[in-house]
């Protein structure tokens, strides 16, 4: 580990003061207003209540689904792309841009697109498959259906953020580690699996990591612009049902001591990754 | 420096003379709307006439999101006393309101600023679901009610008369099967906003109670009552039709209208605020007729009003309610009410205006236009005055999503409306809890 050597030592403290600040504004502040407000109107049954109630169970089930379906998604497509992306073809740079556009639509408007390709009333795709079909692709009451293209709208929105790191990742394989091991006469797949993968796992590791996060709280934009949480509840995601109950039902208490247990899931969820999976990781 | 100091000699001096000077020619009124689009512009023209009329206020209309997002956010506002003075609540929204305690009834205000409004001339359902002891709390702005709108191109396809909706469920049905056999569309009909259009209308408009306590409006231990009979009775033939193609559920809110607009079902039941879109927009001949009715042994009542009215908030300077009054009273009036109607599609909602639009036969060219208001002539009775829910918007995602549930084969009608009932219950339990008088 290389480390800066600051001669004020005030400097940085100082450095680090303002994205300090910003974290304890806009992430503590917030965190410690929804503990204080969790435990209001409804409550102190606030969370009895909602642990006693089918719906949030159900929305919990949702998340882990939605989560994983997309961090699988967007994380195994990412590392295809990334890999397609470093051959060596005419006009790479084009291509490398292209594939990083996505991650720069914003999730409502990537919804919105997804709404008029996919739509059971005026979508593209349904109203083709008509022709060829019988088959009636209504995710407007299918529950697993809906799942899927959320799912999927999700993990599309996302991919290019996984593929600008594992692009980054893969270039800084040093070449010579390859081609020793192509004289040692290791195939194309061999040396993905035995000496890619390995040396990409701290990236890898870091991308499950967020796109978790990511798909615990920050997915709210493309559920709210396709399914709305529907058909029934499937796909309900905690993070909409806070929104939901908060906003749109006004039981800010229940809200709160949703988005505190929701937030409980993720740390939960983020220290197991470190205590365990991290452990299969190779920093060097 | 010699030249800056005159560039900010002459700025001090306009902020000095400009600014105080305007500020006090007008007093603001600020207004929280939920109209988007084509509706959202013509509420700013309708603010310019009442501007432009008058010289002592400059209403400011602003645009704050969806209907939900008003409603909270004129709520935060109020707990952050900061509230604007008028804000457009949908009609869900009215029970919260009324209990908020941040509101300053309409009759009252104009009352205490000395204002005269005709109020017996306002049409009986739209200010019956906003009075409480018969004074009216919110001015009624946009008001629509379902109607029935078909395909007359695929009537005559099939072998329809194109100038006869069918006027029962049972022809609905019928016309549906007899569309689908001669391959005019691929759906008989489709239903917008589902629970407002099948279950918050359909009720009344069969004469039967909603809910308790006179659909909410004597009392909040108020319990759904969804699940009976002709509930059962009628989303369980939905979900019969659902099956056959004849009925294609098409989503929630307005998601379900393109099925109508390209022509794949032929029929559709929406609020007739969508007129004046589907004017501009549709391809085919259509027509409209009221909401369907299962006949004896149901009476035929009314339909209660969807939409929004405009509610004062408390908290704002004494001398501005002057300017709301008047601002009220300016909507009110026939010319106003005329204008709105025949731009938008809402609903005119006193006698003159209706009186009038018939004098100059607006209602002979524009039959469509009459439909909805032919379904609110009827006096209301206690199940058909309208709703007054705690909590409304979440009862009717409860509601919606056991629809779902029933429409999709997952439950029968039964155990969908029963499923719907015990969760409204709850929420409405809930509601009576925090709001105990």
């Amino acid at each position: 580990m290389k480390r800066a050597v600051f001669k004020n030592r005030a400097l940085p403290y100082l450095l680090v003061l303002p994205q300090l600040a910003v974290t304890l504004v806009f992430f503590f502040w917030p965190a410690f207003e929804s503990l204080r407000l969790s435990f209001f109107r409804t409550s102190p049954f606030g969370f009895e209540k909602l642990l006693a109630s089918p719906e949030y169970y159900q929305s919990i089930v949702n998340s882990f689904v939605f989560a994983f379906g997309v961090t699988a998604l967007g994380v195994g497509l990412g590392l295809l792309v990334a890999a397609l992306a470093t051959q060596k073809v005419r006009g790479l740079a084009a291509y490398r841009t292209a594939v990083l556009w996505p991650y720069g639509i914003a999730p409502p408007i990537a919804g919105i697109i997804f709404l008029f390709i996919f739509h059971p009333s005026y979508g593209v795709l349904p109203y083709w498959l008509g022709f060829v079909s019988a088959y009636e692709f209504n995710w407007l009451l299918k529950g697993w259906v809906a799942m899927a293209l959320v799912i999927i709208a999700t993990a599309w929105t996302h991919v290019g953020y996984n593929i600008a790191f594992f692009l980054a990742g893969l270039l800084a394989i040093p070449t010579s580690v390859l081609e020793a091991a192509s004289v040692d006469g290791a195939g194309g797949i061999r040396r993905f699996r035995s000496i890619v993968l390995p040396l990409l796992s701290p990236i890898t590791f870091y991308l499950v990591v967020v796109n978790l996060i990511f798909s615990f709280f920050g997915s709210f934009g493309v559920i709210h612009a396709v399914t709305q949480g529907g058909p029934g509840n499937a796909t309900e995601i905690m993070v909409f049902k806070v929104y939901k109950d908060g906003f749109i039902g006004l039981n800010l208490g229940s809200s709160a001591a949703q988005s505190v247990l929701l937030m409980l899931v993720v740390i939960v969820l983020t220290a197991i990754q470190f205590r365990f999976v991290e452990k299969k990781v190779t920093y060097s | 420096m010699k030249r800056w100091a005159s560039v900010i000699a002459v700025v001090a001096a306009a902020l000095l003379l400009g600014g105080p000077a305007e500020s006090l020619a007008k007093t603001e009124i600020h207004l929280w709307h939920a109209m988007g689009g084509q509706l959202g512009e013509t509420v700013n023209e309708l603010v310019k006439q009442f501007n432009q009329g008058q010289a002592e206020y400059e209403v400011k209309a602003l645009n704050k999101g969806t209907y939900p997002e008003v409603l909270t956010g004129a709520i935060a506002a109020y707990r952050q006393k900061n509230p604007p003075h008028i804000v457009q609540v949908f009609d869900v929204g009215t029970q919260t309101m009324l209990l908020s305690g941040a509101i300053y009834p309409i009759f009252q205000l104009l009352k205490e600023q000395e204002i005269a409004v005709n109020w017996g001339d306002f049409i009986k359902p739209v200010t019956g679901y906003y009075s409480k002891d018969g004074n009216l709390f919110s001015m009624p702005f946009n008001s629509s009610s379902p109607i029935l709108y078909y395909n007359k191109d695929a009537f005559k396809k099939a072998g329809l008369s194109p100038d006869k909706p069918p006027a029962t469920w049972k022809e609905v049905g019928e016309a549906s099967k007899k569309i689908l056999a001669a391959g005019a569309a691929k759906c008989g009909f489709t239903t917008s906003w589902p629970s407002w259009t099948m279950l918050e209308n359909t009720f009344p408009w069969h004469d039967q109670p909603f809910s308790t306590n006179q659909n909410g409006y004597t009392g909040l231990d108020t319990k759904l009552l969804i699940n009976g009979e002709f509930g059962v009775k009628h989303i369980g033939q939905l979900a019969a039709w659902q099956k056959e193609g004849v009925y294609s559920y098409g989503g929630r809110m307005g998601q379900p209208d393109p099925k109508f607009i390209n022509g794949d079902c032929a029929m559709l039941i929406q609020s007739s605020a969508v007129i004046g879109g589907f004017k501009r927009s549709l391809k085919f001949q259509w027509g409209t007729g009221q909401l369907p009715h299962w006949g004896a042994p149901y009476r035929k009542q009314n339909a209660v009003v969807g939409g929004a009215t405009l509610w004062v908030m408390k908290g704002q300077k004494p001398a501005d309610y002057k300017g709301v009054a008047r601002f009220m009273k300016f909507i009110a009036e026939p010319h106003q009410q005329m204008w709105w109607h025949v731009t938008t599609g809402y609903l005119p909602i006193t006698q003159t205006a209706i009186k009038n639009l018939e004098a100059g036969y607006h209602f002979k060219k524009n039959p469509e236009q009459a439909t909805a208001l032919g379904q609110l002539s009827a006096r209301p009775t206690p199940n058909s005055l309208g709703h007054r829910l705690g909590n409304f918007v979440q009862i009717r995602e409860a509601i919606e999503s056991e629809m779902e549930n029933i429409f999709a084969g997952k439950k029968t009608a039964k155990e969908g409306l029963d499923a719907a009932v015990a969760k409204g219950n709850e929420i409405l339990k809930e509601f009576a809890a925090a709001n105990k008088p």
